[in-house]
């Protein structure tokens, strides 16, 4: 049986190594580690977090574990504008799952997916705080409040 | 220690302070049905995540109900462990655990034996009063262990094996909520990640989603056709674990019932692995005395200390953590590998058998023999020297389905040539026993004296990692053991490190050695199993009357007829093999 191999860039590994020692290399920073290394790259795929397993020295298992966990992290590049639905108790109940059926029905992806231009992905996140504004769709770094399912079109114009 | 007033269902008693409601009812003989936690307190493990519910309390004053496994007692506390309440309480739970399991348990490997089923019974769920959706997981199917994760009820007791005990960090509880299931890292199959295949998960899994690669079909089949001449082997701890299969005290030596077994089984020739134990010696101890007679001449190339390379699990997990280790063990074969290729060599010859139409079968502990038997290294021409590898409780089973019980059967011996054995290659079974055999064996070899006591009490025990000085009539080596995978990581990280000075250490993987082997019945984490096996194996060395392995005349003979000199050519081409590196690398790109 033979090895497997994973290929980084060394500049990557690098920035990699530099994250993991601003913390110490500490096991017990594990999530602030991805949390720094996501927003670094953008996504954690499979070779990154076997390099941070190594330099923290935990199992690499253990790595995916927490990263499957947590919905903030993910595996799978975002998008140039990344599309996070509220469906937080109050978004829900006002309308966010229409929404949601809208924008995936417009973009053609799935939660979790980015579309092949690489333009927009599309998550869920529970609650940000706007519960007044419900139902409340981000773009990017722009929110939009009280979003209808008739809005979806308009919004995303403004990307293209 | 501070001692703590409480009361169990009215019963007062005094405990000490940190004593968990669950152990302070057993005091009052109060058994808490549990079904995620798990004590091996004696080999320093303690798993309780309190994550199943099942062992719920009422205690006064505290509003909703508390997991006994993890709640610590305090002065004046009031318990009640049987209310209707809680009864009720623990029903529920067991039947939401059940509404996300397959009901399959007529026709799952953990059926009779499954702490689920067991428990369910107890508890008396007659219906499931919730229906949903089930999570469906892909089943993964190593050469070893089969995981069937729909039956997974997330106890994480596997988990802990892993990782706390054996150290090799393969699973890992990922994803949550519906999705949530032990997996190795990206949910990869297990042949893909690091796992050694020792099957300590196996051991303490509660149902049926961690179960062995079962072959017994395949060995029906064998005997079944007349073109094969069937051939079986027997591994040290199986003979002493046996018996618990069919209800007989742990400890029993079965040898004598096994061997009639097997031979009403079918089976051509009844064999023993012991005997391959005593080449084992004959050739590592040649090796070791080799390596240490160069050290003490002063070759500086010389590596030293020397490791066993008997347990497969231990293989495998320093070809996968430490492979820049990879030529400081034994190159010696195990003794499993070393009967399958003097099988079909050897053997075949004698019995005037084409080297394909002769299977050899082999009964052991472990899991990982199964792995083993099946490295591309052990074959020649796609054929393996051991054909198909059957856990002690595959034996079971195959006894129970063909001949019933062994209980009224008579004590048979072995078939010769291959079956006459010593004490020393008994008690490889147990933890330190391989070292004893050697040292009795090297000891001799190296002062040309007769050894008058061989018994090497200093080598024995249950600490999971020892040390011991043996005295070669004025050389003293300095000898290192450890079972358990994370014990044995303590000692290679000493050895790298430079700080270990040992000239050699034995190690196993599984606690207890291979007494408390992946493949043993299941003791459920009660030491005093392990321990009866462990003294049974002793009484049956002490009950040899050849105890040495250099004195076994049908080793002797082997020599003789067919491979020489221990490290002979043939021997070395027959009997020792090499080591891979299997560490995942990261390749980066300029």
């Amino acid at each position: 049986m033979s090895s497997i191999h994973i290929k980084l860039k060394e500049k990557d590994c690098q920035d990699i190594k530099e994250i993991c020692e601003s913390f110490n290399n500490d096991p017990g920073e594990l999530i602030n580690v991805l949390h720094k290394t996501q927003e670094h790259f953008g996504y954690l795929p499979a070779e990154i977090q076997e390099v941070i397993a190594g330099y923290l020295n935990v199992s690499v298992a253990k790595v995916y574990g927490v990263v499957t966990f947590y919905s903030f992290f993910t595996m799978t590049p975002k998008g140039q504008f990344p599309i996070s639905i509220c469906t937080g108790t109050a978004c829900y109940v006002r309308g966010a799952e229409k929404v949601l059926e809208e924008i995936k029905k417009e973009l053609n992806v799935n939660v979790g997916e980015t579309t092949p231009d690489g333009k927009f992905s599309l998550s869920c996140l529970r609650c940000v705080g706007a519960c007044g504004l419900a139902p409340v769709v981000m773009v990017g770094e722009k929110t939009y409040g009280r979003v209808a399912p008739e809005d979806v079109k308009k919004i995303l114009e403004d990307f293209k | 220690m501070t001692l703590i007033n409480i009361k169990i269902n009215g019963k007062e008693l005094q405990v000490e302070e940190g004593t968990t409601v669950l152990q302070a009812a057993k005091k009052v003989g109060i058994e808490i049905p549990t079904l995620c936690y798990m004590n091996l307190h004696d080999l320093g493990i303690n798993h309780n995540p309190g994550g199943c519910r099942i062992c719920v309390v009422e205690v006064e004053g505290r509003r909703n109900l508390a997991p006994s496994c993890v709640t610590k007692v305090w002065e004046g506390m009031e318990v009640k462990t049987h209310t209707m309440r809680v009864l009720n309480a623990r029903k529920t739970v067991m039947e939401l655990i059940l509404s996300d399991h397959p009901f399959e348990c007529l026709t799952c490997a953990k059926n009779g034996t499954c702490d689920l089923q067991k428990l369910a019974q107890d508890l008396g769920v007659r219906e499931i009063h919730y229906q949903g959706e089930q999570s469906t997981y892909k089943e993964d199917n190593s050469p070893a262990i089969i995981r069937d994760m729909d039956k997974c009820i997330m106890c994480r007791r596997c988990e802990t094996m892993c990782n706390e005990v054996q150290t090799c960090g393969v699973l890992s509880g990922i994803n949550r909520g519906f999705e949530a299931v032990v997996a190795p890292a990206f949910e990869q199959d297990l042949v893909q990640s690091p796992c050694t295949f020792c099957g300590q998960c196996v051991a303490v899994c509660p149902t049926g989603a961690l179960t062995e690669q079962d072959h017994t079909n395949k060995v029906i089949r064998a005997l079944a056709d007349p073109s094969k001449t069937v051939i079986v082997q027997t591994a040290p701890a199986v003979r002493v674990a046996l018996g618990e299969e069919f209800g007989m005290e742990p400890g029993t030596i079965v040898t004598g019932k096994m061997v009639a077994a097997l031979r009403r089984l079918g089976f051509d020739k009844v064999f023993d692995t012991d005997f391959a134990a005593d080449l084992t010696i004959m050739e590592e101890g040649t090796e070791l005395l080799g390596r240490l007679s160069k050290f003490l001449k002063g070759d500086k190339d010389v590596k030293l200390p020397i490791l066993t390379s008997c347990c497969p699990g231990w293989v495998n997990f320093f070809e996968h953590q430490f492979p820049e280790m990879k030529d400081i063990p034994s190159t010696a074969k195990s003794p499993q590998q070393m009967f399958g290729a003097i099988a079909k060599t050897y053997m075949a010859e004698k019995m005037n058998v084409k080297r394909e139409d002769l299977v050899v079968v082999s009964v052991m502990p472990c899991l990982a023999k199964k792995y083993e038997s099946q490295r591309e290294e052990f074959a020649v021409n796609g054929n393996p020297d051991v054909d198909f590898s059957i856990s002690t409780r595959e034996l079971a089973h195959l006894i129970k389905q063909s001949i019933g019980d062994i209980k009224e059967l008579p004590d048979e011996d072995f078939d010769n040539l291959m079956g006459q054995s010593t004490g020393a290659a008994v008690i490889f079974g147990n933890t330190g026993g391989v070292i004893e055999a050697a040292c009795r064996t090297a000891y001799e070899v190296y002062t040309e004296k007769k050894l008058e006591k061989v018994e090497f009490e200093q080598l024995r025990g249950f600490e999971g990692v020892r040390s011991a000085e043996v005295d070669f009539d004025g050389l003293k080596l300095n000898i290192g053991i450890a079972h358990g995978l994370g014990n044995a990581r303590k000692l290679l990280e000493s050895i790298k490190k430079g700080e270990s000075h040992f000239h050699a250490i034995e190690i196993m993987a599984c606690p207890g050695g291979c007494i408390g082997g992946g493949g043993q019945p299941l003791h459920h984490g009660n030491i005093e199993i392990l321990k009866a096996r462990a003294a049974a194996l002793y009484k049956e060395d002490e009950g040899k009357e050849i105890r040495k392995s250099h004195e076994n005349p049908e080793i002797i003979q082997l020599y003789k007829e067919f491979l020489g000199q221990p490290m002979s050519e043939k021997a070395h081409h027959l009997l020792h093999t090499e080591y891979f590196d299997k560490k995942k690398k990261i390749y980066i790109e300029k």
